[in-house]
């Protein structure tokens, strides 16, 4: 089912400790985990904000009002949007 | 690397490696691939595993031996401690070390494994069955052919998934868990402990393993339902905070522990999950070390037998066994771990009680578990069990 709403799930950049717990409950498989870069594939996250409440150290964010309205000069988040430059 | 292979095995955790072992050396042809630089790096685990548990794979070694316990230490939310002996004794592992010497067997065995390979995707044919995999290996993509691909991508498998296997965890069994290796203090080194508590972790459980001397890994585990009104770290910290004020932190790492029966579905498409991909921990203990390589094992014997005899119908065949041998333990540990994720402070302290009248020569699990019957929360004691299983 499409997202009728923005994508409001955000990850705080430098903070991700590329865990996978996030990625274990995600019921979209939304979410890309490699070595040291994580992304959430926005065209299939529905907001659930699980992923977000499974996140040990809170780096997974629910914004109401959507991540694009972030303040400018954070890394976008959409499907190939990174935490960390690539290493 | 070769083109095509009997076996892909993704993730190369020690179910991943035995796997891929018992695959090889049954005579199949196989590929093992790890998405991180390193194999056994970084380590998302509290180490903990049972001498009886590891000696089936591969002798003890001092390398990868941190710590020898003989006991654990149960400690109720008013602070009453039960010291009970482990049957057999017990190790707190250096998981870098001992991924790198399980993999070195699967290596031996005649795998061949390749580092920073992260599979993307699956390759299938028109009935939508597994033939291979697409992977990114120094940033190329790359497609390799297979007839078997073995899913032991971890807690965030996704392997499963894309075969048609249902592997998402529920953030009801979801234990969100994060783990400070802390040095400089105080540790017994013979015991491991668990301090148990709604206000400490509710659902389920903190930690304090020894990691040689004067360091410990500490770390805790709770339910997801329970992390979203306060995150694991937070009572972690708090924990730290009070016990270890002036520890040194060697690592900080969080991580997922899916404490659910073994999924429905192991095989499907011509994949199969083993390890934290099929959810073969312990549910109780949130325990996978040696429950993951069992069900590597089994996966990688049964891969090997579907190769020899070319006949791909044989691999459901694996779902059986591993049911045969741990599945159906599994699924009275979750019965165990939904009985007394609930328990309240009280019950906890009672059973604490129970256990502490016991002359100190009884306090075993066996001794302690049957002087707990008399009180009705005895699971418990029961779950104590688990814990060294």
């Amino acid at each position: 089912m499409p997202r009728k709403t923005p994508l409001m799930i955000y990850i705080t950049p430098g903070k991700c400790d590329f865990c996978g717990c996030c990625v274990g409950v995600c019921p979209e498989d939304a979410i890309e985990l490699m070595e040291s870069r994580i992304s959430i594939i926005d065209e299939r996250c529905t907001n659930c904000s699980k992923c977000v409440w499974a996140c040990p150290w809170e780096v997974i964010k629910f914004h109401r009002e959507g991540v694009a309205e972030l303040p400018s000069g954070q890394p976008m988040f959409l499907n190939t949007a990174q935490t960390e430059p690539n290493k | 690397m070769k083109k095509e292979y009997d076996v892909i095995v993704v993730g190369g955790g020690p179910a991943g490696s035995t796997a891929a072992r018992y695959a090889a050396s049954g005579g199949a042809s196989v590929l093992m691939l790890e998405k991180d630089r390193d194999i056994g790096y970084p380590v998302r685990c509290g180490e903990a595993v049972s001498h009886e548990g590891v000696t089936q794979f591969i002798e003890p070694d001092p390398k990868w031996i941190a710590a020898t316990v003989t006991k654990f230490r149960l400690v109720a939310p008013n602070g009453k401690e039960v010291t009970p002996r482990l049957d057999g004794n017990g190790y707190v592992l250096e998981r870098r070390l001992f991924d790198y010497a399980v993999a070195k067997l699967a290596a031996d065995a005649g795998a061949e494994i390749i580092t920073k390979a992260y599979a993307y995707d699956l390759l299938t044919d028109s009935a939508g069955r597994a033939v291979g995999v697409k992977a990114l290996i120094k940033d190329e993509q790359v497609e390799i052919r297979s007839r078997i691909v073995i899913g032991a991508d971890g807690v965030e498998s996704r392997v499963g998934r894309w075969a048609g296997i249902d592997s998402v965890c529920s953030i009801h069994d979801m234990e969100s868990c994060a783990q400070m290796t802390l040095s400089g203090i105080d540790v017994v080194q013979d015991r491991l402990d668990f301090y148990f508590g709604e206000e400490l972790a509710p659902g389920g459980y903190l930690w304090v393993f020894p990691k040689g001397k004067n360091s410990a890994n500490v770390g805790i585990g709770i339910s997801v339902e329970e992390a979203k009104k306060k995150s694991a770290i937070k009572y972690l910290e708090e924990f730290v905070d009070r016990i270890f004020p002036h520890a040194a932190m060697l690592t900080r790492i969080a991580g997922g522990v899916p404490c659910a029966a073994t999924c429905d579905t192991l095989v499907k498409n011509n994949v199969m999950l083993v390890g934290d991909a099929g959810h073969q921990v312990n549910p109780t203990s949130g325990g996978g070390i040696i429950s993951g390589m069992i069900g590597g094992m089994i996966a990688g014997q049964v891969a090997a037998e579907a190769i020899k005899a070319n006949d791909l119908s044989l691999l459901p065949e694996y779902q059986k066994r591993w049911q045969r041998r741990l599945g159906w333990r599994h699924e009275v540990f979750y019965t165990i771990k939904e009985a007394i994720s609930d328990f309240s402070n009280e019950t906890l302290n009672s059973i604490a009680e129970s256990a502490l009248k016991l002359p100190e020569g009884k306090r075993t699990l066996g001794g302690i578990f049957r002087a707990a019957l008399w009180n009705k929360p005895s699971l418990l004691i029961d779950v104590a069990k688990v814990f060294i299983s």
